[in-house]
This record gives C-alpha cells, sequence and structure tokens, in this order.
C-alpha cells in the first residue's frame, strides 16, 4: 500500500518498517489463537458430528444401533471411509447395525428444490424389503406452517414407513420411479401421498429420494454382503 | 445436487434475495436508498465488487481445500474483499476517472457490505463450481441493486407524502422493506 | 460508589441505552432481522457478538500504540475475524444444532459495522480495560436488542418462548412474524415505540417549561 502512495512530506513519519512490524505481530497473533481454537475444539466438533450423523440415520432406520460410514465408487463395488482415497464421484451413505451387529438398512441424503430453497433429506432403505423405511429432513427453509409439514404430518410420514424401492431385473435402476403425487391420489406403494397444500415441498422430498435412490442402489444393493460383515 | 444456472440466478435475483429475504447488505440498503441517483451506482459497484470477491474466494477455497486449511477461511476471504475493494478502487481510478468519481464514495463503505462476504461463504457452503459461483453472485448482486432501486423509488415519493413524524426515518423504512419482502415472498417458489 | 467505577458503570450503561446498537444507532442490521426468529437464536447470536467485540476491543486496545495509521483498518480486521473463527468453532463444539440455526450468521459477524465502529471510535483510543467494559455495554446492549425482537417474533410467530409453548393447542401461530417480512415489521415497530416515547418525554419537559417560565 505505502508504495503506491505518492511521496508525502514529513507529516507521515510511520516508517513501512513499522507497518510491516505491526501487521506481521498481528498477524503472528492472530493465527496462534485460530490454530489453538481449531486444535482445542477439534475432537468435541468431531464429536458432535458423529452424534448428529448417528441420529439422523438412527431416526430413518429405527433398529440401528450402530453406523458406519461408506462410499459406493462410480466403478461399482463400495469403501469404507477413511480406507485409501475416494475417488471422484463418490457417493457417500451410511450403513446402520442392529444390536446384534445385523445390517438394519442403509441411509443415504438426497437434495431437491423445494418452494424456497434447496431441501436436504435423509433416508431409510430396509434391503429386507426392498423399501424405504423412514424419512428426516436435513435442513429446509420451507414456509413454517405449510412446507415444513412434512416434518410433523402423519399421513404424510406414513407414505415412508413402507415405500417400495424395488431394482429392475438387471439392478440398473430402481423398478419404479418413486413419485409424489396430489394428495388422495396415491394408489402404488412406490408413490408418496403430497400434503394437501404443500405439494411444492412434498415433491421435492419425492424428488430428492427418487434422485438419491436412483444413483446409489443400483451400486448398494449388489454388494450387500460386504456390507453385512461388519468391520 | 446440481441447480441449473439459470435457477440460481432467479434465486439470487428474485425469490431469495439478498435483501428482502436473506438480511445482507442492510447497512448499505438502509442507508443509500434515499436517492434514486446514489442508489443505483451503488448498488452497481456492489454488483461488481461482488463479482471480484466471488472470483477471488473461489480460486482462494481451491487453494485452501488443497493444503487443508479450512479453519483460515473466513480470515483470508474477509482480507481478500477488503483487497478487492482496494483493487477495484485503484484500477478505476486510473483507467476510469469518471466511473471513479460516481463510483468512489461507496466503495470503501462496500467493504463492510455483509451480502459480499456472504456470497462467498454462501458459495463455498453450497459447493457451487466455478459457472454456478459467478451466476451467483451477478444474481445477488442484481437483486440488491433491484431492492436498493425499488426502496429508492419508493422513499423519494414518501418525502412528498404527509407521513406523521413519529415515523419519520428509520421506523419508516423498516416498515416499507417490510412490505417490499412480502411482495418479494411472492416470488417463492419461481426457481423450481 | 468511588468516581472510577461510576465512570466504568457510565461506559458500560452507554452501550444500552443512550447509544443502544440496534435501536438508537440502528447498526448491525443483517444479524438483528436475520437470526431473531426465535428468543434463543437472538440470544445466542447477541452473546457471541458481545464476546468477538470485548475480545477484539481489548486487543486492539492493547496494541494501539504500535499500530500506524495507515494499516490500522486492516489490523482491525484481521483482529476481527480471529475472534470470530473462534467463537465460530466454540459453538461448534457447544452444539451442531445451534450452529445450523445461526448458519452464515456466525461468520458474518466480522462484517458487523458495530465492531469495526467500535475499534475505530473507541479501543484505539482507551486504555484496555476501558475498552472492554465500553464493548461490555455494547454488547450487552445488542443483546438485549436482539432479545427484544426474538421474543417478540418467536410468541406471535410460534406461540413458544425459549421453545416453551404459551398458549397451548388452540393457538394459531402468525407465521408472517418468523418470515422475513415479520422481521422488518418488528423492528420497525419497536422503533416507532421508542420514537413514541421519546416525544412524549420532550413534550412534557417542554410544557413543565412553559409552566415554569408562567410561574
Amino acid at each position: 500500500m505505502s508504495a503506491d502512495a505518492p511521496p508525502t512530506p514529513a507529516v507521515q513519519t510511520t516508517p513501512t518498517v513499522a507497518m510491516i512490524r505491526t501487521l506481521g505481530l498481528v498477524s503472528a497473533i492472530c493465527g496462534l489463537i485460530i490454530v489453538g481454537a481449531y486444535q482445542s475444539t477439534f475432537d468435541a466438533v468431531a464429536a458432535n458430528k458423529r452424534i448428529a450423523t448417528e441420529r439422523a440415520v438412527f431416526k430413518v432406520i429405527p433398529a440401528a444401533k450402530s453406523i458406519a460410514e461408506f462410499v459406493a465408487l462410480p466403478t461399482g463395488g463400495v469403501q469404507k471411509v477413511g480406507a485409501g482415497d475416494t475417488a471422484a464421484g463418490a457417493v457417500k451413505f451410511f450403513a446402520a447395525y442392529d444390536e446384534k451387529g445385523q445390517l438394519a438398512g442403509i441411509a443415504a441424503e438426497g437434495a431437491a428444490r423445494g418452494y424456497a430453497d434447496t431441501v436436504r433429506i435423509m433416508f431409510g432403505y430396509s434391503p429386507d424389503c426392498q423399501c424405504i423405511v423412514g424419512l428426516g429432513v436435513v435442513s429446509m427453509r420451507e414456509t413454517p406452517g405449510i412446507g415444513d409439514k412434512i416434518l410433523t404430518d402423519k399421513e404424510f410420514l406414513a407414505n415412508f414407513v413402507k415405500l417400495d424401492a424395488r431394482l429392475n431385473a438387471d439392478l440398473s435402476a430402481l423398478a419404479h420411479e418413486v413419485k409424489t403425487v396430489k394428495h388422495g391420489t396415491k394408489t402404488n406403494p412406490w408413490q408418496i401421498d403430497a400434503i394437501a397444500g404443500a405439494t411444492i415441498t412434498s415433491r421435492a422430498v419425492g424428488k430428492a429420494i427418487n434422485d438419491a435412490a436412483q444413483v446409489l442402489l443400483p451400486k448398494v444393493v449388489p454388494q450387500l454382503e460386504t456390507l453385512k460383515a461388519k468391520s | 445436487m446440481s441447480e441449473t444456472a439459470f435457477q440460481i440466478f432467479v434465486n439470487a435475483l428474485l425469490a431469495n434475495n439478498f435483501v428482502l429475504a436473506m438480511f445482507l447488505g442492510l447497512c448499505p440498503f438502509l442507508g443509500v436508498s434515499g436517492k434514486l441517483d446514489t442508489a443505483f451506482p451503488m448498488g452497481v459497484a456492489t454488483t461488481f465488487v461482488m463479482l471480484v470477491a466471488s472470483l477471488c474466494a473461489y480460486g482462494l477455497n481451491l487453494l485452501l481445500s488443497a493444503f487443508h486449511l479450512e479453519f483460515l477461511r473466513l480470515i483470508s476471504y474477509i482480507v481478500i474483499i477488503a483487497s478487492a475493494v482496494q483493487l477495484v478502487e485503484m484500477v478505476l481510478k486510473k483507467y476510469s476517472p469518471g466511473l471513479f468519481r460516481a463510483l468512489g464514495i461507496y466503495l470503501p463503505l462496500i467493504t463492510t457490505n455483509c451480502a459480499v462476504l456472504g456470497v462467498a461463504l454462501f458459495q463455498t457452503a453450497r459447493e457451487y463450481d466455478f459457472i454456478q459461483s459467478m451466476t451467483f453472485s451477478f444474481g445477488g448482486g442484481a437483486g440488491f441493486t433491484l431492492a436498493l432501486v425499488l426502496m429508492a423509488s419508493v422513499r423519494e415519493r414518501l418525502q412528498l407524502s404527509n407521513v406523521p413524524d413519529v415515523a419519520q426515518g428509520t421506523a419508516l423504512s423498516l416498515m416499507l422493506a417490510g412490505i417490499l419482502s412480502l411482495s418479494f415472498m411472492g416470488f417463492a417458489g419461481l426457481g423450481g | 460508589m468511588t468516581p472510577t467505577t461510576t465512570r466504568g458503570w457510565d461506559e458500560f450503561m452507554e452501550g444500552i441505552w443512550r447509544q443502544n446498537p440496534v435501536f438508537v444507532m440502528v447498526l448491525g442490521m443483517c444479524p438483528t432481522l436475520a437470526v431473531t426468529v426465535s428468543a434463543e437464536n437472538a440470544l445466542s447470536m447477541g452473546i457471541s457478538t458481545a464476546l468477538v467485540l470485548i475480545a477484539s476491543c481489548g486487543l486492539v486496545s492493547m496494541m494501539r500504540d504500535i499500530t500506524p495509521k495507515e494499516v490500522r483498518i486492516a489490523v482491525y480486521i484481521v483482529i476481527i475475524a480471529t475472534f470470530v473463527t473462534v467463537v465460530d468453532y466454540a459453538i461448534q463444539a457447544i452444539s451442531l444444532a445451534l450452529y445450523d440455526a445461526l448458519g452464515a450468521f456466525i461468520q458474518l459477524i466480522v462484517v458487523n459495522c458495530i465492531i469495526l465502529g467500535r475499534a475505530e471510535a473507541h479501543a484505539a483510543k482507551n486504555p484496555p480495560l476501558p475498552a472492554m467494559i465500553n464493548a461490555a455495554g455494547m454488547g450487552a446492549g445488542f443483546t438485549i436488542g436482539l432479545l427484544a425482537l426474538g421474543v417478540v417474533r418467536e410468541i406471535l410467530g410460534a406461540g413458544t418462548l425459549f421453545g416453551v409453548s404459551l398458549f397451548g393447542a388452540g393457538f394459531q401461530p402468525w407465521v408472517i412474524m418468523v418470515l422475513p417480512p415479520g422481521g422488518f415489521f418488528v423492528l420497525g415497530s419497536w422503533l416507532l415505540l421508542f420514537a413514541a416515547v421519546e416525544r412524549r418525554k420532550q413534550r412534557k419537559l417542554a410544557e413543565q417549561g412553559e409552566v415554569g417560565q408562567n410561574v
């Protein structure tokens, strides 16, 4: 900065050294403080994040007692997070186990545009019934009292007790697209009955599940045996 | 999750207008919206700085992620925004004195405009790619300008009307902003 | 009270009443309106801001003799950003739910004009202790302002206070109050109320003055 300033007479007495000294000192102090804060909160933050994730997964897979984090690789196959580098395009999901260590289900996140902003959801998939067994909302900014009924509306949540998510014969996609239909017109087990008055938000939930499941399930279902062995 | 550039733009401009729905950049919104001829240049200057800041922040974030230095993100963003403002100021002064005279007094104010830092933080949090980031910051800036110009036109009219003197000043501006914000809520769902 | 404590008390009260950052100076509007959808959020935001304010003002004041005028803004910004980062991590460690509720607005404390304004106008000219007392007052005033908004918006918009239901199931929430326009309306109403009180006080003073003259 001082280099650009026109040469001013004796009025300006601050030497460049003083500026650099002060800026250096401030940066050093601040750097120390930030690194100190980061280090000292690191464990607590990580623990909090793990608890939050566990709680979210337990909510969508009722039988779950413990979880493990995996990624589904774009080339097929699954990999435990932390074991080696994750390839680009890998999709994250969680495998949940019940108290006996049996695979209780898998959970993954999905997102789609709702009414006000992106709605991020988490759903639980049970390999036993090949269906979606739970829905949780990760984040949303939908209108309170209308769109946020997806959290509380009993009729709506009843859609996600046993929502059909079977794969087609060659395991390349869902046999039936998960789709949100208008309130009161649900006829098939793979359809979601929208909340009356909050169709857009309901539709976002359906789209989020469908988009995520179409990508994830064809990769994960053939690998279920690997997941069953809890390491 | 990939939003198209158009969706991002419409959202940042209308449905999630920076000022009226996300409460970013309220200080200049209330401070500089008294007159139409200052509101518009202010909006343009802010949009310009937002684009520069968004560009810098995108590059910086790549760098920080590569070295796993995410905890330095905030401090480096704010420093880079302050430098970007300074740089814009110098470049304008040298190459376009006319524009500099029109925008000059607003430039220092923009450093502490939370809309600028907001753009940088939101594009990082939402993991936008390069095109998305640029569209987002342009939409946000355009939305800011729009809100500022609308507010200024309403306030210019109010000067001619008879307002109870208790309500004059900031209280009235806030009420107006509330009504504007209410009408912008009608845009929700547009980008879907 | 000794003169020094009186002075300290005055410094503290100035931020709460005479120069209240929310109601009198109308500064730092962005977080004021954005996070006050509930009393809990408002309180946490207020406390976070106050902590950053006190710590930054303390450090700025300690460094005031070795800070050249030309680089002072850069120094202030770096100091403020540091403490905001610290608070940011502290909140993540305390409660992730709270962190999500406040969202980007914790990091946006950096550009809250109150802090830079205090650093420039007060902390840079005073020794650390008075600077921190003054900052504490401002922080308290800001917190009170946020709470005033948060409480009203939560009661009207959700029928609860600090998450406790007030009116029972029969209450139909006034949803608009927790939406963005509600923030503008509630703050506008508070300012109207303050203006009205102020005017009444002035009128009374004027009347008393007239009476005094007549007698």
